[in-house]
């Protein structure tokens, strides 16, 4: 860094950072009200039972820049082709690159914009398209959830949308890919619209500028499906290791509607994430596929709530860890059920392998149901990787590190099972693969 | 150069407990032998050692196939030099199918000098293979497809072992209680496989408590384990007598492997 005084999240940083947005009013507005509400906010506390085994002490946000918007790095990565898993062996309708939250590249078919697609960096799009990017912005997102999130709402920044008209069906995947540079902050929002009987596939990744990159990521995800419409969305998430991770990630699904969200998270130093999938229209249905693997001193928590909020919707949440080293996992799980979602079927499931004496996983499943007629389950496990089956494969000719690593591929099968995109269990399988290492 | 797996004077303990007190035995290439003997009598620690599972620890004693030391090995190196032990108890690995398991374990066994990482044995030639060994163990194409040893039933894991035998074609094979929960119908099928696998291409060890396994494998050696030595040696007829009037004769004859045996099994019931 030549600078030497680093414009950060303070009000001096957040002046800055306004003074360089060129933005419609209502969306520097929106701004303000966030950051006044977000600088009186105190930071979450250990306290708190969402941040009891989640440590922040040591997060100074001071360290990091604020995204200015105009001077984003020309490129963090020499070839952003290699970095990017999702995109062997798909056909894409378009795709979005950005470093740093700043969009490097986007692209979009003509035939599939000239339905009326709208693909694109979100802060580009509030000037050229305000009337439907004020209309959905932050209708999921809660910019008040906690301190993070209100930084977020404040300085958000890049970005990207993908609208899909009514009735609009996207044969092929969007892709999104997210790099963040050594030591660079990524305020990224997504907003990702599916208007009735529309249908997408969004695969997003974010990688570190290497595997042991520093940064900052306070993102948000924002999903929101209206009636009968289909969509998939992949998250893998490999921030380099040294980097701090803070997002939410919400869904509101409508009547009929399904969502298949898989994400995995692999990367960053510590990772604190909300994810929500509220179901508001009758018969809504959500599959969440969640693939944890950490190592070194790695910290991954995932809050997670699936809220019925009408009848006869599904929710099914499968989420699978394994931790090696001295890393941990944190899963929280929450079933809410209202008094309205009669006939809910609800199911979350977290399974834990621990790979190492040192590693750790904790797994606090929840239900809160306050109607009377639901099926409502939940379990979670946590287990060891056997001897006795390493012993067994080496039997057969495998090393015991080729023994390793088949059998956690073997306990993550499941999640891979339900994923419906080959080329994404493919690569969540290679990524799994790459980081088991030997035990002794 | 016909192939050699030697004992000698094996000595193995699980923790500070002597299981194995001096076990000798040859087994050339193209022979098969019969391991007999009481329940707890060290049968399966003599399999598991000659593996190399980490809980036997070797105290004294050889192990050499061809005049190298397997002791010095690894158990994939074991396994790759072609010695091959079809469990009492299969492991089960959740997840990973069958044919997966078996394409990658046939590789390394095939190619023992393959790293990690390389290319297996191609896709096409592997299934053909894999499907023209199962219907000849009369085993159903799903099969493969199924989760190694998961949710198996006693019978289809031994079945599952007996294919992977075939895959392997190993030099030496140790078929530990491979006749056990399965059906007559079932024990004759996987006595006529092994037959068919192993009789005169591999050393056979076979370790039955049961007689039809040995009708279709005539044993040219029968070895009786009492109480973690090989007491008594002898041909076919030796386990035709065991068959039919058990090991009474041999506790009598040898009361100091008697006594230790007892000791073994007195202690596995304290636990
Ligand atoms: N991993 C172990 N831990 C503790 N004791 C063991 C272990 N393995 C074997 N033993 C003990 O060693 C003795 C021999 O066991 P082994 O399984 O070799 O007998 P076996 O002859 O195969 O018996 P069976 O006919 O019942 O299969 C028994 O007393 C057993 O309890
Ligand atoms: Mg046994």
């Amino acid at each position: 860094m030549t600078q030497t005084t680093l414009t950060t999240f303070d009000q001096a940083g957040f002046d800055a950072f306004i003074e360089s947005r060129v933005e419609p009013d209502w969306l520097l507005s929106m701004r303000r009200e966030a950051w006044q509400h977000g600088s009186a906010m105190q930071w979450p506390e250990r306290r708190h039972e969402e941040w009891i085994r989640t440590d922040i002490r040591a997060f100074q946000i001071g360290k990091y820049g604020v995204p200015t918007g105009t001077d984003g790095p020309e490129s963090a990565v020499t070839d952003r082709e290699q970095v990017h898993q999702l995109l062997q062996d798909v056909e894409l309708a378009g795709r979005i690159e950005t470093v740093d939250s700043q969009i490097v590249s986007e692209s979009l078919d003509d035939a599939v914009a000239q339905r009326g697609v709208v693909f694109g960096s979100l802060s580009r799009l509030s000037e050229t398209h305000p009337d439907l990017v004020r209309k959905h912005l932050f209708t999921a997102f809660d910019p008040d959830e906690d301190k993070f999130a209100a930084l977020h709402a404040a300085f958000w920044s890049g970005g990207q949308i993908l609208y899909v008209p009514r009735g609009v069906v996207l044969e092929r995947p969007v892709h999104i890919g997210s790099i963040l540079s050594e030591g660079g902050t990524d305020t990224t929002h997504t907003l990702i619209v599916l208007e009735e009987g529309a249908e997408a596939t969004v695969l997003h990744e974010s990688n570190g500028a290497s595997a042991n990159a520093s940064g900052l990521h306070l993102g948000a995800v924002e999903l929101i499906q209206k009636p009968g419409s289909h969509l998939r969305y992949v998250n893998l998430q490999e921030w380099g290791h040294k980097t701090y991770n803070f997002a939410q990630q919400k869904a509101s699904v409508d009547r009929d509607a399904t969502l298949q969200w898989t994400l995995a998270a692999m990367g960053s130093m510590l990772s604190k994430v909300n994810q929500t999938v509220d179901l508001v229209g009758a018969g809504a249905n959500s599959q969440v596929n969640g693939v944890m693997f950490t190592e070194a001193r790695q910290h991954i928590a995932y809050h997670t709530l699936q809220h019925h909020k009408a009848p006869e919707c599904r929710s099914d949440f499968l989420y699978k860890a394994a931790q090696q080293d001295k890393s941990r996992t944190v899963w929280r799980g929450m079933i809410k059920v209202d008094k309205e979602a009669q006939k809910t079927d609800g199911y979350q499931r977290n399974d834990n392998l621990v790979l190492s004496n040192t590693s750790r996983a904790d797994s606090i499943p929840g239900l809160e149901i306050e109607a009377d007629d639901v099926r409502c389950t939940h379990g979670s496990t946590t287990a060891k990787v056997d001897e006795e089956q390493i012993f067994y494969a080496r039997c057969r000719g495998f090393t015991r590190k080729e023994a390793t690593r088949m059998i956690v591929s073997g306990f993550f099968q499941q999640i891979f099972d339900r994923i419906s995109i080959e080329s994404v269990r493919e690569a969540l399988a290679a990524a799994i693969a790459r980081q088991v290492r030997e035990y002794e | 150069m016909t192939h050699v797996l030697k004992i000698e004077d094996l000595h193995v303990n699980v923790g500070e407990k002597p299981i194995l007190r001096g076990v000798d035995l040859t087994i050339n290439h193209g022979e098969t032998h019969a391991l007999m003997g009481p329940n707890g009598s060290g049968k399966s620690t003599l399999g598991l050692a000659i593996m190399g599972h980490p809980g036997y620890e070797v105290i004294k004693g050889k192990i050499s196939l061809d005049g190298k030391d397997v002791l010095a090995m690894e158990p994939d190196e074991r396994a790759r030099e072609g010695i091959f032990m079809a469990f009492q108890r299969p492991m089960a690995i959740p997840g990973v199918k069958m044919a997966d398991f078996l394409r990658h374990a046939t590789t390394n066994v095939r190619r023992p000098d393959r790293k990690e990482g390389e290319e297996l044995i191609p896709m096409r030639e592997f299934r053909k293979e894999l499907k023209d060994k199962m219907s000849h163990l009369r085993m159903d194409v799903e099969f493969a497809r199924r989760y190694v040893n998961d949710g198996f039933s006693g019978g289809e894991m031994k079945r599952a072992e007996i294919l992977q035998l075939a895959m392997l074609q190993p030099k030496f094979a140790l078929l530990d209680e491979t006749d056990s929960g399965l059906d007559a119908d079932a024990v004759r099928l996987a006595s006529e496989s092994i037959a068919e696998i192993g009789q005169g291409k591999m050393g056979l060890l076979i370790i039955t408590h049961h007689d039809k396994l040995l009708e279709h494998n005539p044993p040219e050696f029968t070895h009786v384990m009492l109480g973690g030595r090989l007491v008594e040696t002898g041909g076919r007829e030796l386990a035709d007598e065991l068959h039919e009037h058990g090991y009474d004769r041999i506790r009598k004859a040898y009361p100091d492997a008697e006594a230790a045996n007892q000791e073994m099994l007195a202690e596995e019931a304290a636990v």
